[in-house]
């Protein structure tokens, strides 16, 4: 067993750098960090991964933290969450702030403090080109109206009344839906919709603005008053001296809203470069030149693979070493440790995996234990299996006949003894399919660690797709990547099988 | 000489149905003994008694000195380590051999010299050869039990427990799963441990062997013994008519 944990803690430490994020665009010196959160994944305009060089992160919001960091003196360092985990990600402790359009409403103010607006906007109405206009909210009533959860459109949507409204994770998705005629109508964030509603063909906006959106930087609940109040001050002289304006014409996203709020009535003091740039990046594409947008999706994608079998590797490593204890509790562990081991097993398979994830990692700092998001990943994955584990296990230990064990404490071994050189042995024979078939499995659901900010094969995918719209290439791509990761372990589960069988079948002496 | 195993007074139930009723017997060593009865008379049970695969309820077993011994209604928990003790110089085989699978014959016979002596590979291994050979096994050390005929796998068997060095053999209906035409090998094996000393307790069917073999017989009915005799006597002149019935189609 000590052998074991060493060689787990090697694996541990010698794991994290292929989470650690890409290097950022300040150069490292000797300024302090200023880490910043955001959702890179359909994340245009506000900060997402460039989509003509997928390793560069981007975005009007990356333009404005890097001004406001070289202000106050700070080198500010990304880190990639799930949008709705955003807040929680403030209270332990993954970045100093979060900047990715989170709207200062009531409700976000009660989990987080926010600094003055730092951008406002409306919602803009977006419908299938050709379809009747429709004026504003009253219009949309009887109709399906797609938007983004858990932002302010949809709160606003619902509190119309009569709008039925649908909501999705992915900003993309909405428009897709609303072009396949699954939705009527569209209402989410201007910047969106100039983003990925206003440079295709198929769609057109209607409609008066909706609503006022005012997007705040969010800061951990009362913890860093002092820079709360030198990052609304540095905001105030960017919006005052015209560094805003500037940075939002070359997003193409200055709103007569900005103008009447800041007084600035100059029409434009940048061109569009960025927003240029974007559609031009993103525009369909020949099948040679989306072969070669798949060519530069590959290192990314190789990264995100190591990541996945790294943490998956970790976690059934874990997995089995607990589910022997378990199952060996179960089976030969008396009535106190069977009870136990039943309990643990039965709350752990009776409850969702991605519950136990968010509740070690986010939940388990309320109470003092706040763990690196690998380390949680791999806890939450390992101690789920290891309840699945036990019970293939325990039927492993089952399925060796009792005559075995009497024979071994016969020969005066131990009980222990009996079951370390003659009662295991055996069992792992029989239990190499099931545990293969978990790893499988496991391959799959390590996925799951996204919502802890870890970036592995199928965040990967998500961000990729939601960049270029391309569910169905980057499908295929990564789909067959994860294929490929399970062959060599269903390879040398058949070799282990093989191994453990010897003398098990009458052919093999 | 004085009595290598000894036993007093044994009790023992199954779910509150008495199995041994206060069995009491010594055997001397050197001894070979069949143990003989009807099926569920407790033979088996008395035998796995002896070495601590059933904890008694009642009673005293000792055996080479080591004694197991418990009053009636007191906990069993002492026993466990008194029974690993006594186990030091007992060996046992079984009607379904129960070689481990997973490990060759002489793997099997290594084994626990190893584990539980600690004995060097290398000896452990010039030692199963030589018991292996013994017992007619020679060419068949790395063959798999599942490659085996269940007459060597028995012979096996004895090897394995031999290779512990044991001063009583406990075998519990040992040719009872075996093709007639190769029951002899084994009891010529047992024939030739009992010409060479080893004290033997044998619970059997075979009752050709236990009369051409055993020094003496042990007749048990319903959880009792009825008779200890002298192996020509018992079948020639049972004095219990309880015998008298059950040897009656052997006579």
């Amino acid at each position: 067993m000590t052998r074991l944990a060493l060689i787990f803690g090697l694996l541990i430490s010698s794991v994290i750098p292929a989470f650690a994020q890409p290097a950022q665009t300040t150069p490292a010196g000797a300024l302090p960090q200023l880490r910043y959160g955001g959702a890179l994944s359909s994340g245009a305009p506000y900060t997402f991964r460039d989509p003509g060089d997928p390793n560069k992160i981007i975005g009007f919001e990356v333009d404005i933290m890097n001004t406001l960091a070289e202000r106050l003196g700070y080198r500010p360092v990304f880190v990639n969450n799930d949008w709705a985990s955003l807040i929680p990600g403030l209270d332990t402790g993954l970045y100093d702030l979060v900047i990715n359009g989170l709207e200062i409403t009531s409700a976000h103010q009660a989990a987080a403090d926010f600094s003055i607006p730092y951008y406002i906007t409306f919602g803009q109405i977006v419908i299938r080109r050709g379809d009747p206009p429709l004026d504003n909210l009253a219009a949309l009533k009887g109709k399906r109206v797609g938007t983004l959860q858990a932002s302010q459109m949809e709160y606003v949507l619902r509190a119309a009344g009569n709008i039925d409204v649908r909501v999705y994770d992915e900003e993309i998705d909405v428009y897709s839906d609303l072009k396949l005629g699954r939705l009527d109508a569209s209402v989410m964030d201007f910047p969106i919709a100039v983003y990925y509603a206003k440079p295709d063909r198929a769609l057109e906006f209607t409609g008066d603005p909706i609503g006022r959106i005012e997007y705040g930087i969010a800061l951990k609940k009362g913890a860093h008053p002092e820079l709360l109040a030198n990052i609304n001050s540095a905001l105030s002289t960017m919006l005052a001296d015209g560094t805003m304006h500037r940075i939002l014409d070359r997003w193409a996203l200055w709103t007569q809203m900005m103008a009447q709020a800041t007084g600035d009535a100059r029409s434009m003091l940048a061109q569009p470069i960025d927003y240029d740039r974007f559609v031009e990046a993103t525009e369909p594409t020949t099948w040679r030149g989306q072969l070669e947008r798949y060519m530069r999706f590959l290192p990314q994608l190789g990264w995100a693979a190591v990541a996945t079998v790294q943490i998956s590797v970790m976690s059934m490593v874990l997995a089995v070493a607990f589910g022997v204890v378990l199952a060996l509790c179960r089976v030969y562990g008396g009535v106190v440790l069977d009870r136990i081991a039943q309990v643990y097993i039965e709350a752990i398979r009776g409850t969702p995996l991605l519950i136990q994830l968010l509740f070690i990692y986010y939940g388990l700092p309320k109470i003092g234990l706040q763990l690196d998001p690998y380390v949680a990943g791999v806890l939450a994955l390992g101690l789920n299996y290891a309840a699945y584990e036990a019970e293939n296990y325990r039927a492993g230990l089952l399925a060796i006949p009792r005559h075995q064990m009497e024979a071994a404490i016969a020969l005066n071994m131990t009980e222990r003894q009996s079951l370390r050189y003659v009662v295991i042995p055996q069992a792992a024979r029989i239990v190499v399919p099931p545990t293969t078939n978990d790893f499988i499995s496991l391959l799959k659901d390590s996925s799951l660690v996204s919502v802890i900010s870890l970036v592995e094969l199928t965040k990967t995918y998500e961000l990729l797709s939601t960049t270029y719209y391309d569910y169905f290439g980057t499908g295929l791509l990564v789909g067959a990547i994860y294929l490929l990761l399970g062959l060599p372990f269903v390879r040398l589960a058949r070799w282990a099988e093989r191994h453990l069988s010897r003398g098990m079948t009458r052919a093999s002496s | 000489m004085q009595p290598i195993v000894r036993v007093e007074g044994i009790h023992k139930s199954f779910d509150k149905t008495p199995i041994l009723k206060g069995v009491s017997f010594q055997i001397e060593e050197g001894d070979l003994v069949s143990l003989i009865g009807p099926s569920g008379c407790g033979k088996s049970t008395l035998l796995r008694c002896l070495n601590g695969l059933e904890v008694l309820d009642s009673g005293r077993v000792e055996i080479c000195g080591v004694a197991m011994e418990r009053k009636p209604n007191v906990p069993a928990g002492p026993l466990a380590d008194i029974a690993h003790k006594l186990r030091r110089n007992v060996g046992m085989v079984f009607q379904t051999f129960n070689l481990f699978p997973h490990k060759t014959l002489i793997q099997n016979v290594m084994l626990a010299p190893m584990v539980v002596k600690g004995v060097a590979r290398d000896e452990a291994a010039a030692m199963a050869e030589k018991l292996l050979k013994k017992v007619g096994l020679g060419e068949q050390v790395d063959r798999y039990p599942l490659n085996l005929s269940g007459g060597q796998q028995q012979r096996g068997a004895i090897a394995r427990a031999l290779a512990m060095a044991p001063k009583v053999m406990l075998y519990d209906e040992p040719t009872s799963a075996l093709d007639p035409i190769v029951v002899d090998e084994v009891l010529d094996v047992m024939k030739e441990l009992d010409r060479e000393g080893m004290t033997q307790i044998v619970v059997t069917h075979e009752m050709r062997f236990a009369r051409d073999a055993s020094d003496y017989i042990v007749f048990m009915d319903k959880g009792e013994i009825i008779e200890i005799s002298d192996e020509d006597e018992i079948f020639q002149n049972p004095k219990d008519p309880r015998t008298r019935q059950f040897l009656h189609r052997f006579l």
